[in-house]
């Protein structure tokens, strides 16, 4: 398949505006073309953030799509307002510890991830949407882990360079967020 | 003179906001002027976080009509400045730019449409369409390019100064909130590599000359004591404007040559008639694209010429219909049926394109 | 045979001849405020540097009444056209000329905001306490029981609020460094050219200034001579005439 289409939507604090904007960059870096829209509603702080992303071989069309690949939805508003964007060939992500339900889609696969508990208990809170990222990763695979480190360090770099730790602690959530769907799609 | 950042191609990763600060400032762009206002204010930031190497001017206003009306005094005393506005802001500046369309003033203006009407949403429509093509209590002597996508905003941006000061009616780049929001690759250069060179700017007011010995004092105004006066400035008006139409007229064509069901759609909305065009022909439809660049004025020859061929028309857009309006009038005579595919402040989906013009071929 | 004596009219370079002596009403202020201007942009010997821009309203009509590069804009939008060509071009002396209602109510949140910019550029705000280009109507600045077209039975200030004082308003909320803020009166021309003097030179010293004047309407006022020069005497002791901001005197600017 030559596009892939990825819809990333959770509430506002949740980085999904960053790790979009990390994504997307990857795919440039990597010559994709790329194509990236954020969504807000009228409110700009606090209100589901979604974003619309688009990773393709060949010049992309229409900046909105229908239906995605991918639809990952990290809140139980995010799961309302993110339904209608799902078929039957659909992969549907959702973190099971933030979100209260699971969506109730007609679609290829759901996975559900506990990436917030994880952040939380064994990293950082802070790196939650880096596991996501990780997650979307492994779920796409139209981009390699070098490529999202590359974008990390564009985006990031200067604050791991002041604070080395820093880095470690983001790349091993992107590894952990990688290898939690594997352990899930096994299962 | 400001300095120019582009100096050559530059291939980068953009908004649609950072692309028309670039093009701006490629088009030596002197002043912008601006308010505050979704989804157009990542122009104004770009701009203003590039000041220090442009060496250009800002000025944030207290609202758009005195963002619209300082643009004007900027451009009296012959700076290439311009302004960017979107929805309500829009509206309110709509003030000031019926002054320049009296006035004949080069006047440069973005609109990134956002939903309406009122408030409504702060993330895209095309439903500005009519307002910048006609608003004003005037006749809608202006040139109005529908961009669908970062280079274009970066060509026509560019381009629309140069309309703008070679022909002096106000000009648009109308684009939207997604193309202003997303980003996408885009490649930025200076025109002069590519052979365009910029039309000189000239002072209204305080140009060359000494009062009373070189030159008599100017007096700019829009307002006329009798009936007849203004139809003989206004008849003037029309005359020049429709002798330019055809030159400045821009369309784009996508399969449209041998097209059966043709679609009619300007802006973002085009590109994604293009991906459902592709998706339709894998089906064994024939779907084509007419997409109008200059919304205002029409190409209106190439128009009825394509619209000729096909067997039926669809119009698409994210408004009810603001663009067809404008065509049909244009269309008079012509028997080709038409569907309509409106979704107000929405954008409009390859899929939703390729449903409809399915079962317009259904029903055929 | 008598012979006729003909004089050239006694006119400031900075007014247009080509006009002739007035295209504003009988007894209109509009025609003094205009010659004290002329006077003292004459004075400095700024014309050729001064940008002139009228509103809407009766000063419209000074589209073409000064021998300056003029511009007409619309009803309160003078201002931002005014510094948006000084804010483009920093050299121009920039006059936005306008009436109280340009001034004070369509286009108040322009005066207010030039102000506190300290835009370089004066405003003249001419006051005579109506709308007289529409015919008369109720302004912010109309005086407590005035009779105009919306206040037929006389300006009731429990439903219209008290008239605006432009100038202390003004005088509130503007940078005192660099301010020249007056209100003068058309009762007064030396007096008047004077103020004008003064808060053209703040501007050249790249500062801002607003200038109210109190200005006459016999024509809407309805009211033969003396008694529209006892109305400005009634307007003068409610507006106060002064000087409320004063750079130069401080020695600043």
């Amino acid at each position: 398949m030559s596009r892939t289409k990825i819809v990333l939507a959770g509430e506002g604090g949740q980085g999904v505006q960053s790790i979009a904007k990390i994504l997307v960059e990857a795919g440039y870096e990597a010559g994709k073309q790329v194509l990236y829209i954020p969504n807000f509603g009228v409110e700009q702080r606090g209100g589901v953030s979604i974003a619309f992303c688009q990773i393709a071989d060949e010049k992309i069309g229409e900046p909105r799509f229908a239906k995605g690949n991918i639809i990952i939805m990290l809140s139980d508003r995010a799961i309302d307002r993110c339904t209608t964007y799902v078929d039957e060939n659909s992969t549907v992500v959702y973190d099971t510890s933030v979100c209260t339900k699971k969506p109730e889609v007609k679609c290829k696969e759901i996975i559900g991830v506990d990436a917030n508990r994880i952040a939380n208990e064994q990293l950082s809170a802070r790196v939650f949407n880096i596991i996501i990222l990780g997650v979307l990763l492994e779920a796409t695979k139209v981009l390699e882990l070098s490529d999202i480190k590359n974008a990390m360090e564009k985006a990031l770099g200067k604050k791991f360079d002041a604070k080395p730790e820093l880095r470690e602690l983001n790349y091993k959530a992107l590894e952990m967020g990688m290898g939690l769907i594997n352990a899930k799609v096994e299962a | 003179m400001v300095n120019k950042l582009i100096k050559e191609d530059t291939k980068m990763f953009l908004t649609g906001n950072e692309v028309l600060a670039y093009a701006a400032n490629s088009a030596e762009a002197e002043f912008m002027y601006g308010y505050p206002i979704t989804p157009q204010n990542e122009i104004m930031h770009t701009w203003c976080k590039l000041l220090p190497k442009t060496g250009a001017g800002f000025l944030q206003t207290e609202d758009e009509i005195s963002a619209g009306f300082s643009t004007i005094g900027g451009i009296l005393a012959g700076k290439r400045a311009f302004t960017a506005t979107a929805g309500p802001g829009n509206v309110i500046m709509q003030d000031a730019q019926s002054m320049a369309e009296m006035m004949r003033i080069p006047f440069v203006c973005a609109v990134m449409q956002r939903g309406g009407p009122s408030t409504a949403t702060v993330i895209y429509a095309q439903q500005e369409t009519r307002l910048t093509c006609f608003g004003g209590n005037g006749e809608g002597f202006r040139i109005v390019y529908s961009t669908a996508g970062h280079q274009d905003l970066y060509d026509y941006m560019i381009k629309a100064f140069n309309t703008a000061w070679k022909y002096r009616f106000p000009t648009y780049v109308l684009a939207d909130g997604y193309q202003g929001k997303m980003r996408e690759p885009v490649l930025l250069y200076d025109p002069a590599s590519r052979g365009i060179k910029m039309v000189p700017t000239t002072k209204a007011l305080l140009g060359e000359g000494e009062i009373g010995k070189d030159r008599k004092s100017a007096h700019l105004r829009n307002t006329y004591n009798m009936e007849e006066e203004l139809m003989e400035v206004l008849e003037g008006y029309k005359a020049d404007y429709e002798k330019i139409s055809e030159e400045i007229a821009e369309w784009e064509e996508y399969k449209a040559d041998d097209a059966e069901i043709l679609i009619i759609a300007h802006g973002i909305v085009a590109r994604s008639a293009r991906t459902a065009i592709d998706e339709l022909r894998e089906q064994g439809i024939k779907a084509g694209l007419f997409r109008p660049i200059t919304i205002r004025p029409l190409a209106v020859k190439p128009l009825r010429a394509a619209v000729s061929r096909a067997k039926q028309i669809l119009f698409t857009e994210s408004a009810n219909g603001q663009l067809a309006q404008m065509v049909l009038e244009k269309l008079y005579g012509l028997t080709t049926p038409y569907s309509t595919l409106f979704k107000m402040g929405v954008g409009v989906t390859g899929d939703d394109i390729v449903n409809k013009v399915k079962s317009m071929a259904v029903a055929v | 045979m008598a012979e006729i004596l003909t004089l050239p009219p006694n006119l400031p370079d900075a007014q247009n001849a080509e006009v002739g002596a007035s295209k504003f009403c009988p007894g209109c202020g509009h025609g003094i405020t205009l010659k004290a201007l002329a006077k003292a942009i004459d004075e400095l010997g700024i014309k050729q540097k001064t940008v002139f821009g009228c509103d809407i309203g009766c000063s419209l009509l000074a589209w073409n009444y000064m021998d300056l590069d003029t511009v007409q804009t619309h009803h309160g939008r003078t201002t931002p056209v005014i510094y948006g060509f000084t804010r483009a071009n920093p050299e121009a002396i920039g006059i936005a000329y306008m009436g109280d209602g340009g001034g004070l109510a369509i286009g108040a949140q322009h005066l207010v905001n030039a102000t506190v910019r300290g835009e370089r550029m004066m405003i003249v705000v001419v006051n005579n306490t109506n709308y007289g280009m529409t015919g008369g109507q109720m302004s912010p600045t109309t005086m407590p029981g005035q009779k105009t077209e919306t206040t037929p039975y006389g300006r009731d200030c429990s439903v219209t609020g008290k008239p605006a004082k432009a100038a202390e308003m003004v005088a509130a909320i503007a940078d005192p460094q660099k301010s020249f803020v007056a209100r003068s009166s058309v009762s007064n021309m030396m007096k008047l050219k004077q103020t004008f003097v003064k808060a053209l030179k703040n501007v050249q010293n790249g500062g801002f200034s607003f200038v109210e004047v109190l200005s006459i309407c016999p024509l809407n006022w309805r009211t033969n001579n003396v008694d529209t020069f006892g109305r400005l005497a009634q307007m003068e002791e409610f507006f106060e005439v002064k000087e409320f901001l004063t750079p130069e005197e401080e020695g600043k600017c």
